[in-house]
């Protein structure tokens, strides 16, 4: 017997949203697993890159709530391995973007150390900015 | 006779390049840029900065409808157009960069220009003081221009090969990822192997040479970091390597001064130079200390060079 899953509008409606901002078909990953077992962060992470496009192809926004679309440094290794040619970058950038657009911003940049603004990179702080903040 | 002097100043005029240095490579990674200035020049080839430059955005952004975010490099871009217009370069749109970051947010932005007319269009219409552009840059990695030379060009510049010194590359991740704008195989590249080689260098291979060093994280959690260091560091160790390179001013900072972090977490862990490759090549070539830039490397990687005889103080 086959079993369909329902997705309510409202998912529906956060999912449209994702595939939108991230240019991506979300409903064609077919949970091989792959992006989780290359991620080089995957340990420091809540839940895999795979559970990620789990929740968002069911469109469940609690997806916004975990640490691991924040613990994603953008090196495209889930991008080039991906069967199904999906960047997943690309969907995890689109959830940081849903949050930063309410203005909510993930780090508070007055709180970092002085010293330690003066010894980073500003590649480093620049891309932090662009990526944690609104 | 006079035809051959024509032919000569204009291929001396033919090998002057834009180029786009990115606000790094004026602070924490100035030893990178002086160290490629110089090996360039000594190849021949003649590293012409980009008048008024503005910051790349460091980070190209993934979301399909941020377009304003890419107005910084196409900026850039303009400017390219400009110097040849100008006449500060002849015909040369191909745009050289040193830093992985800045050329990874330049070239994908460059491709979605290229690719895509509806948003260049809305770019070029929103920098209405600005000269349109036009799509004709090429963005380069200053790796590329060297493979472009020939390694055998290379191999002739060297006065001191670098032989017994044991080198694992590290490639990172903004000039192997995404495919598209990859200088090289993403999963298994070699283009720093090849010039190493041609330096005399002991090339060591590490699976880590492409595994991420944590990027931006280093600025919200430097342990994260700190934790990728020491595996992409001990890993090299392990396999006989005395040193890494690099071409990434961030790779740089978090396989280098966050070492001392490494430090804390694991006691035990044995201190690593990381050099940006050009570095290498400075001595190599015989070029004055002055280009070595080593005062900016935290881990002092002169003890290593002074234990193969390759310098001196």
């Amino acid at each position: 017997m086959i079993k369909k899953i329902e997705i309510s509008p409202e998912n529906e409606k956060f999912l449209k949203k994702v595939n939108e901002l991230s240019g991506q078909v979300i409903t064609l990953c077919e949970q091989c697993g792959t992006c989780s077992g290359g991620c080089p962060l995957v340990t420091e992470m809540d839940i895999t890159p795979s559970q990620m496009m789990r929740i968002v192809q069911l469109g469940q926004k609690e997806v916004l709530d975990y640490k691991a679309i924040w613990v994603c440094a953008s090196c495209f290794t889930c991008t080039v391995r991906c069967p199904r040619q999906i960047d997943v970058s690309k969907v995890a950038e689109a959830l940081r973007q849903i949050i930063l657009r309410q203005a909510v911003d993930h780090i508070d940049i007055k709180a970092i150390p002085k010293e330690e603004i003066a010894c980073l990179p500003q590649i480093a702080l620049v891309s932090a900015c662009r990526k944690f903040t609104g | 006779m006079n035809t051959t002097k024509e032919t000569k100043s204009k291929s001396a005029e033919n090998m002057k390049f834009p180029y786009y240095p990115g606000c790094t490579l004026k602070t924490t990674a100035k030893n990178f840029e002086t160290s490629a200035i110089a090996t360039a020049r000594a190849l021949g080839v003649e590293l012409l900065e980009i008048p008024r430059w503005n910051c790349c955005g460091t980070v190209f952004s993934l979301a399909q409808d941020d377009l304003i975010h890419h107005v910084a490099s196409v900026r850039n871009f303009i400017r390219v157009q400009e110097m040849n217009d100008y006449g500060l370069v002849k015909n040369e749109n191909r745009l050289v960069t040193l830093c992985s970051m800045c050329f990874n947010t330049l070239k994908s932005t460059n491709r979605r220009m290229k690719d895509n007319a509806e948003d260049l269009k809305k770019i070029n219409d929103l920098m209405y003081r600005e000269e349109d552009y036009k799509g004709s840059v090429e963005v380069l990695h200053f790796l590329e221009l060297l493979k472009s030379l020939g390694y055998d060009k290379i191999r002739d510049k060297v006065t001191k090969p670098l032989k017994d010194l044991k080198i694992a590359p590290y490639y990172g991740c903004m000039i192997l990822r995404p495919k598209e704008i990859a200088i090289d195989d993403p999963e298994d590249p070699t283009i720093q192997k090849d010039l190493l080689e041609a330096l005399g260098v002991s090339v060591i291979d590490t699976p880590y040479k492409k595994v991420c060093c944590g990027s931006y994280q280093t600025v919200k959690d430097k342990y994260i970091v700190a934790e990728l260091a020491y595996d992409i560091l001990s890993h090299a160790r392990k396999k006989g390597a005395e040193a890494l390179t690099t071409v990434c001013p961030l790779c740089a900072f978090n396989l280098d001064q966050r070492q001392q972090a490494v430090k804390e977490k694991h006691p035990d862990f044995e201190e690593m130079p990381v050099f940006y490759i050009t570095q290498l090549m400075t001595i190599a070539f015989g070029l004055n200390k002055e280009v070595y830039g080593f005062e900016q490397n935290y881990v002092d990687p002169k003890p290593l060079l002074k234990s193969k005889s390759l310098i001196e103080d």
